[in-house]
Order: structure tokens, then C-alpha cells, then sequence
């Protein structure tokens, strides 16, 4: 808590903005997360606090380390990379979890699957 | 004057993403079935990882860096696991 004083005015005020733009997002993505009614609606909310939720937290830090140590600090964007790599792979990999379960079980609120010559089919190969 | 506007924000950034994490725990708790609850697991972490970042900055140690990186990591890993049991019934097979 010392060490915020040390920082000069700009950099203090672009920090606070990037940090609350990012804490801002990844709220408003958490209320999507509870307000939205079905699963593949809700699957599209927490992803907003994993892009400019992370990423606005992520370039606040970089800038805040950078300025008080006077060095270029830039090992937060090793999160900032695998985030943005490993969110859409659990995300997918998810999604077709879920649209598995929901045809095994034959519900109607989602397509069926489609074969190679474009008609439906019963069993699926996963 | 510029220092207390950092330090408030931060305190507000603390906050609003406690606020995300209980979100996500009451919807882990609430959530229909499995695939909501990974979800809000994973949204959990992630969170959580953001949290940590920021309460690196407050106290101006980066020591909470590590901290987070693992986090994301078991993140992943976790929810990959978890999507693959939900698929196959098993993770290694």
C-alpha cells in the first residue's frame, strides 16, 4: 500500500482506469452468467471477463510494475497469452460436451446431428 | 491525490470481482446441471486469478504473480478434465 504513492499522476490514472474497465467487464459478465436462461447463452458471458477482463487487468499491471520499477515488467503477459489460448479450447471442448449430453438424452432444444451427405443421423460417432 | 484515486479504485476493482466470484459460486451451487457448474467453475478461476493480480498491485509485490499463473493453469487443466469426464464418462482412457 507504500508503494502506490511513488507513482507519478498519469500512470496513476491510466492504471485505475484499465483496472476498473477490466473488474467492470468481468462483473458484468458474471451477472450474464446468473441471468441468462439456457446453458449455451450462459456459456457466452464469463468470456467476457477472460478477454478485456483479463486483458484490461493485465495491461494495468504491466503498466503499474513497468512505471514504479522503471524497467519494462512484462511477465504478466504470460498470463495474458495463455489465457487468450487455453478459453476458447475449454469453452469448445465444453460446448460439445454438453450438446452430447443433451442428444443423448433426445432433447429437442437443440439441432440434430448432421452427416456427410447433409441428412440426419440417429448415432452419432463422437 | 492521484495516489488515493489508485488505491480507492483498486479497493473497487477488489470488490466488484468478489462480487463475480460470489456470482459464479451461487450459480456453482444453483446450476441446473454438471455443464453449468463447470462453467461457473471455470469462471471461477479465472476470477480468482484476476483478484490476485489485482491484490498484487495493491500491496506492490509480485510475488502474487505466481500465484496467479498457477492458478490459470490448474484452471485449465481442471475444466479440460472435467468436460472430458462429462463427454466420455472417464478422462484417461
Amino acid at each position: 500500500m507504500t508503494d502506490t504513492a511513488a507513482l507519478p499522476a498519469w500512470a496513476a490514472l491510466v492504471v485505475s482506469f484499465l483496472v476498473l474497465l477490466g473488474a467492470g467487464l468481468t462483473v458484468i459478465g458474471a451477472i450474464g452468467l446468473l441471468r441468462f436462461k439456457t446453458f449455451y447463452e450462459r456459456m457466452h458471458a464469463p468470456t467476457l471477463g477472460a478477454t478485456w477482463g483479463a486483458g484490461g487487468i493485465l495491461l494495468g499491471s504491466i503498466l503499474f510494475f513497468s512505471v514504479l520499477q522503471s524497467r519494462p515488467v512484462l511477465h504478466e503477459a504470460l498470463i495474458a497469452v495463455f489465457v487468450t489460448v487455453t478459453t476458447p479450447v475449454t469453452l469448445m471442448l465444453l460446448a460439445r460436451a454438453a450438446l452430447y449430453r443433451d442428444r443423448s438424452e433426445g432433447s429437442t432444444a437443440v439441432p440434430p446431428p448432421i452427416g456427410v451427405d447433409g441428412e440426419a443421423k440417429t448415432d452419432r460417432p463422437v | 491525490m492521484s495516489a488515493t484515486i489508485l488505491s480507492w479504485s483498486l479497493l473497487m476493482a477488489q470488490i466488484l470481482l468478489g462480487m463475480a466470484m460470489a456470482i459464479a459460486c451461487f450459480r456453482m451451487i444453483r446450476g441446473p446441471r454438471a455443464q453449468d457448474r463447470i462453467l461457473s467453475l471455470d469462471a471461477l478461476y479465472v476470477n480468482a486469478m484476476l483478484f490476485l493480480l489485482v491484490l498484487g498491485m495493491r500491496t506492490g509485490s509480485t510475488l502474487y504473480f505466481e500465484a496467479a499463473l498457477v492458478i490459470s493453469i490448474l484452471g485449465f487443466i481442471s475444466t479440460l478434465a472435467l468436460a472430458k469426464f462429462l463427454m466420455r464418462g472417464e478422462i484417461i482412457e
